[in-house]
């Protein structure tokens, strides 16, 4: 047992460091703590993290990826989390690859792996449905064969960042069939622009704009689409969402949250005091910061297991639910922190691009819609109780 | 002890019910918030017909009713979402000169550095012949882009902190010196900053002696108590949507509020909106007390209410599921206004140790 990082671990997380001081694009600076990002902005970024070799960490060495140690993959994380980089999102990266990677052919892999590595092409994920959320193999969607291609017809929701993406890995029923419901589900890869798909937004209720409605009206795509067998499709799905929860703890950006919040309370006043020494506030910044410690040793314990093959498994619910309430309550002491000016809104304010509206403090402006948005995490991804259900089962044997 | 309303109070309740119902759907409500000017004049003017603005006064100052009456009314506004300032018009300005809708108030309170001290107040009002000339910078002000008028705390003497020389001011928004800049809420509300240079006004504009903290805590308590019944309204209107959802939203071919784990929640949702009308009820009951019995009451009541009013819209949110996260759902809008009052004159924090203060003695 050893807390410490290796010489060559700490050598590592110095030389990351310097990359990104060094060539972090310059117009996303900034861009991470007003979380409003443009397709391009992902792009750049992932494209940059690819000409340094470093567009992959996750991925065989064979298809791009860096051969890190899973413990240089979190150092790697928690230095973008510190340099408040944009988020890496999952969907193309840490969600398809690794199902195609599994189960793909070498057809499929050499077709969809290299734009994504390369910062070419935008994945979302085609999961949920208005009646199949944590219920998710209810699933009504349907893909009917016809000749060489498939007949998609249905409606999916909650697509993140869908009005970005270029392509969207579906889970449809192409066994009604089967007996039980999580047989005869098929996992379809499907490009945006086919005639028949379409893209709704859904505002949520801090008026921004992340998810979509995607329906799908007699989309045709050709059967070679498919990842895997016919009706195997709940397999790779499940394999998925084990590799969606274990990125889901966060405890880097959390930290640099933590940091946030600090300088925060230390400008904010009650009667001319910092908050930050105010013993009821300071205690609730400390009570946070142990439960985030006591989570980024929970992660490194499963790293650790990892690196000696033991792949992410149901303990990765406990990061989700923890990660995510961390993440949650962050937003929460944010929130008392700026105290009355929480209230001014100010999403598409001002409308002539100017980002220094003098009402209130900057930090103030995204601390109420940050608090009412970050209630998703708790929802997204296999909602908590899901999580919960999964340990109970999964872990303890009830 | 006696907690039934009369048959005038339970008809008061109809009536605000109907116009919310019938006038103030979700829809309109929701469309009004997010256009211009964000707010419907000839509502106020509805309200004022209908002696809505008189009821907050007892016979004796002209109206017809008193706190009892106001709590009743803010519960429904709490419901609809109300947009109007009726709690700074009606419940924190009252005077004369609103009964009939023609004046309608901004409460300047509160200030960049002050946080919810009522006394730190560096915008200043000094002597000058027989009136004062005010200057300084009032932050967030509830109601103030719709306000013809505000109600504003300037300091008459003593240093930036202290309990003595808070002096009560009524400045029209049209006096000379006095600018506004004005943002809508993130509750779909609107507020503004208020910045003073050198705005005179006559001895006539000063409320009271020009040292009253003690009178701006009592009529910051009472809107304390008119916002936990507001509180109230909102959480009725979530505990309801959530149990009906959970009943008929089906997963695992069962409805969800088959889900003992959910079952507990919405029972814990429950009992904590009966807590908070107990508290709406306890302040609206203690607002005629000594200071400090009246002062105790409205901190306990925003405490309870602050702890409540976070479970409910937060468990409410969660248990609708991402159609909980949804602008086109009411329920995110509810989260919203709770989540504001939980804040607006004091968080929960701040009222325990105000508690805590006077309970010690």
């Amino acid at each position: 047992m050893d807390l410490e990082f290796s010489p060559e671990d700490i050598a590592f997380r110095d030389e990351v460091r310097k990359f990104l001081e060094e060539s972090y694009p310059e117009s996303l600076r900034g861009k991470a703590s007003r979380d409003e990002y443009e397709r391009e902005d992902f792009l750049l970024w992932q494209k940059t993290l690819y000409e340094r070799g470093w567009g992959a960490p996750a991925w065989p060495k064979e298809y791009g990826g860096t051969g890190w140690t899973s413990i240089q993959r979190f150092i790697f994380q928690e230095e973008c989390a510190r340099a408040e980089t944009i988020p890496i999102p999952p969907f193309g990266m840490n969600m398809l690859a690794p199902v195609l990677l599994a189960f793909g052919s070498e057809e499929q892999k050499q077709e969809y792996l290299p734009p994504i590595i390369k910062g070419e092409t935008f994945w979302c994920q085609g999961y949920s449905e208005p009646g199949s959320g944590s219920d998710l193999a209810s699933l009504k969607t349907t893909a009917v064969r016809d000749g060489d291609e498939y007949v998609i017809n249905g409606q999916k929701t909650w697509t993140t960042l869908g009005h970005f993406a270029d392509w969207i890995f579906v889970l449809c029923r192409t066994d009604p069939s089967a007996k039980k419901l999580q047989e005869g589900i098929s996992f379809i890869l499907v490009n945006m622009k086919t005639p028949g798909v379409e893209v709704k937004p859904i505002i949520t209720l801090d008026g921004s704009h992340e998810v979509n409605e995607t329906w799908f009206t007699d989309v045709r795509v050709p059967v070679a689409n498919r990842v895997g067998e016919e009706n195997k499709g709940w397999t790779y799905a499940k394999y998925l969402l084990l590799h969606e929860r274990s990125g889901i703890a966060g405890v880097g950006r959390s930290k640099r949250a933590v940091e946030r919040l600090k300088e925060i309370a230390a400008t904010e006043v009650s009667h001319g005091e910092p908050i930050i020494h105010d013993p009821t506030f300071a205690r609730k910044i400390a009570e946070l910061e142990v439960d985030l410690t006591a989570l980024e040793y929970t992660e490194l314990r499963t790293l650790a297991a990892e690196a000696q093959g033991k792949g992410p498994g149901p303990e990765s619910s406990l990061l989700k639910v923890k990660g995510t309430e961390i993440q949650q309550r962050l937003t929460e002491l944010t929130l008392e922190a700026v105290g009355n000016y929480a209230a001014p809104y100010f999403r598409g304010f001002p409308k002539d691009g100017d980002n220094a509206y003098p009402i209130g403090p900057g930090y103030a402006h995204m601390a109420a819609p940050l608090y009412a948005n970050m209630r998703k995490t708790s929802i997204y991804g296999g909602s908590n109780e899901i999580q919960r259900n999964i340990i109970a089962k999964a872990v303890l044997g009830l | 002890m006696d907690f039934n309303f009369t048959s005038e109070q339970d008809q008061l309740r109809d009536m605000v019910a109907r116009l919310m119902r019938e006038q103030y759907d979700f829809d309109t409500r929701r469309k009004i918030a997010s256009s211009e000017p964000g707010w419907r004049p000839e509502m106020w003017s509805q309200f004022a017909e209908l002696g809505l603005l008189a009821a907050p006064f007892t016979e004796e100052e002209g109206g017809f009713g008193g706190p009892i009456e106001t709590m009743i009314m803010m519960e429904e506004f709490g419901k609809g979402l109300v947009i109007e300032p009726f709690l700074q018009t009606a419940v924190i300005a009252f005077l004369q000169g609103i009964i009939g809708g023609e004046k309608i108030f901004g409460f300047a309170y509160a200030e960049p550095q002050g946080r919810y001290n009522l006394n730190d107040l560096a915008t200043t009002a000094k002597k000058d012949g027989d009136g004062y000339v005010l200057n300084g910078h009032k932050a967030v002000a509830h109601g103030g882009p719709m306000a013809t008028h505000f109600i504003v705390t300037a300091r008459t003497g003593g240093d930036q902190r202290d309990d003595k020389g808070v002096g009560v001011f009524i400045v029209a928004k049209d006096a000379k010196g006095v600018t506004t800049r004005d943002y809508p809420t993130v509750d779909g509300q609107r507020a503004s900053e208020v910045y003073f240079e050198n705005v005179s006004v006559g001895a006539d504009a000063l409320i009271g002696s020009g040292d009253d903290l003690a009178l701006v805590e009592k009529v910051v308590d009472e809107a304390i108590a008119a916002l936990c019944a507001e509180a109230v309204g909102c959480m009725k209107v979530l505990n309801e949507a959530t149990v009906d959802y959970s009943k008929q939203r089906k997963q695992f071919g069962v409805p969800i509020a088959s889900f003992q784990v959910l079952q507990h929640r919405m029972v814990d949702m429950f009992m904590a909106a009966e807590q908070a009308v107990s508290m709406a009820y306890m302040v609206t009951l203690k607002l005629g007390e000594d200071d400090v019995e009246r002062a105790k009451a409205a901190s306990a009541a925003k405490v309870q209410t602050g702890k409540a009013g976070k479970l409910i819209s937060q468990d409410a949110v969660q248990i609708h599921g991402g159609m909980g996260m949804t602008d086109e759902l009411n329920v995110g809008h509810y989260f919203k206004r709770l989540t504001m009052i939980g804040q607006q004159f004091g968080d929960v924090d701040f009222h325990l140790k105000r508690y805590a203060k006077l309970s010690a003695g």
